[in-house]
């Protein structure tokens, strides 16, 4: 069976390599003018080389506006969260899959309600709850409301549902308990879904905005996304190629781990889209 | 399903989902709670005082034409967002499903900026868009000679918040589009190939509605980002302005419970978003349903 060319192969090519470019150029030009400066960065025509400021301008940056400890920041409370909700997910979905006990349609729908939750939402009344715990400022607030999710128990339900029951028959009968049977067969087998949640939950962490700008005041505490910010909102706002070294810095990250982990990120995706 | 579940024990699935109750509860059910309670409070002095005021602050919305502009702002601009990622989004993905050589290497190409924050994407949005040192105006210059003032008049600041917002947001589109071409029946897309559909017939007659549940389901997602993630390329780009014009809900929740300290208003603001998303989250699971016996 031929299926008839919807387009000419030299076309889809051709208009696939423009949309590639398109969508490359805004990163690709930021990173251009991320290395000049002022001066350089103002001239008529533009010039679409590397400039002279390359060093200077990522050392100010990393430095001066303490791009540096705010990855650093973000890299500790995104790790944090990854673990944390993993664990949290792991043993919730445990207990979801493989124990009979009463009221477990109502535990199933009360987690699945959050679902309609976003911390944005409801944002003013966390903010005067967490302050009210004494937490702003500090890590605990970007780390501890985001330890549990319906999101990632029901990753991890599907995974064990996708396990042949015939496993933990096998692993009752030879006399294993449920952590038992949890730690040695069900945590060696989950591992592609603990890849996938890890990536995704990583890069959601990384990439949050609203509630550090709103609880995190002291700025050594501050996350790298409004650190970018800062470098927007400062005196040196007309310096171009601050803010672009600003925003390659906190690209980074997040891009190399969804080019090393792109099979993990797109299996991530499809698990989220089953649940 | 319920034949995994063979252990029996008082009182361990309790323990195992205890974390999982304790978060939900304090982090999630509680403070929705609280915002339903808050909106109808007028809150003083950061919060030290609280007065009952019955659904005023419902009203404000309703009466103050400020808060008009603010749903209108939100209804045009998530359209804007959710048709141009979808439809840009599926485009892309028909192209890129092609029988073609590098196909893999054109996918990853095209998705790579979902992995991108929002608040990134709003950087370098701002600096492309600034009408002195901003490329996009040099290019413009060249070739047309115009220089308009992006960020400085309404309907363009809205369209260089869409332009930014659908620029992050078109691979997580192509990613689930070509999954979705991929599972497509191959059967009925010969049948219509032997019918002698053109090309064209064939996409919108026989792949387009097989898409569909597909394409519902990316409707939804791209909804509650438009509604909620789309909170750093405003804060960025225009802080609302001009006039207003790109003051959207999130935005406005941001500014009333944390500049103005109007905290009633900005609860009240809050529960029309939640009930926003709840409408959209029944919307999909009556449709995701159907969507199950639509695959057979």
């Amino acid at each position: 069976m031929r299926y008839r060319k919807f387009l000419p192969r030299i076309l889809v090519h051709a208009l696939l390599l423009i949309s590639v470019a398109l969508v490359a150029a805004p990163v690709v030009f930021a990173f251009i003018f991320s290395t000049q400066t002022p001066a350089e960065i103002f001239r008529y025509p533009p010039q679409f080389t590397i400039g002279s400021a390359l060093r200077e301008n990522y050392s100010i940056v990393w430095n001066q506006y303490h791009l540096g400890l705010y990855m650093k920041n973000s890299l500790y409370i995104s790790v944090a969260v990854t673990i944390g909700k993993t664990i949290v997910s792991f043993l919730a979905a445990l207990a979801l899959v493989y124990f009979r006990f009463p009221l477990k349609g109502w535990v199933f729908t009360f987690i699945l309600l959050t679902l309609m939750m976003p911390t944005e939402i409801m944002i003013v009344a966390l903010f005067e709850l967490v302050t009210g715990l004494g937490w702003s400022n500090s890590y605990a607030a970007l780390i501890v409301p985001f330890l549990a999710s319906a999101t990632g128990t029901f990753l991890f339900r599907q995974q064990f549902q996708q396990i042949p029951v015939s496993l933990v028959d096998a692993a009752r009968i030879d006399g294993a308990g449920p952590l038992r049977f949890a730690w040695s067969i069900l945590l060696p087998m989950s591992f592609n879904v603990v890849a996938a949640m890890g990536v995704i939950q990583f890069v959601y962490m990384w990439n949050q905005y609203l509630w550090p700008l709103v609880i995190i005041r002291d700025s050594s505490k501050q996350v790298i996304q409004v650190g970018l910010r800062m470098l927007t909102s400062g005196q040196d706002a007309t310096n171009w190629g601050i803010v672009t070294a600003g925003a390659i810095v906190a690209l980074l990250p997040a891009l190399v781990v969804f080019f090393l982990l792109q099979e993990q990120f797109s299996r991530g995706f499809a698990l989220a889209e089953e649940k | 399903m319920e034949t995994h579940a063979v252990y029996k024990h008082r009182w361990l699935p309790w323990i195992l989902l205890l974390p999982t109750f304790v978060i939900l509860l304090v982090f999630l059910y509680y403070p929705t709670l609280e915002t339903f309670r808050l909106s109808l409070y007028r809150v003083a002095f950061l919060g030290l005082r609280k007065t009952f005021v019955g659904l005023a602050n419902y009203r404000e919305l309703l009466t103050n034409p400020t808060y008009h502009q603010v749903f209108l702002n939100t209804a045009v601009f998530s359209a804007l967002v959710v048709f141009f990622s979808m439809a840009i989004g599926l485009f892309l993905s028909v192209l890129a499903n092609q029988k073609i050589g590098g196909r893999r290497f054109y996918r990853l190409l095209l998705i790579w900026p979902y992995a991108l924050s929002p608040a990134v994407a709003g950087a370098i949005f701002l600096f492309l868009f600034n009408p002195q040192a901003g490329i996009v105006n040099y290019f413009l210059q060249a070739f047309f000679k115009v220089q308009p003032d992006w960020l400085g008049q309404p309907t363009l600041a809205v369209g260089v918040l869409v332009a930014a917002a659908v620029w992050k947001n078109v691979g997580y589109n192509v990613v689930f589009y070509i999954a979705g071409l991929q599972n497509l029946p191959g059967d009925v897309l010969e049948a219509a190939l032997i019918d002698g559909a053109t090309p064209w017939q064939r996409f919108w007659k026989v792949t387009f509605p097989l898409l569909s549940p597909m394409t519902f389901f990316l409707f939804v997602m791209n909804t509650i980002y438009a509604f909620f993630d789309t909170f750093p390329f405003v804060d960025l780009l225009t802080q609302g302005g001009p006039n207003g014009a790109t003051n959207i809900l999130i935005f406005s929740i941001y500014r009333d419970g944390f500049r103005f300290l109007k905290t009633g208003v900005a609860a009240a603001e809050s529960v029309v978003l939640f009930v926003g998303v709840v409408l959209l989250t029944i919307l999909q699971f009556r449709l995701g349903e159907r969507r199950v016996h639509y695959g057979g």
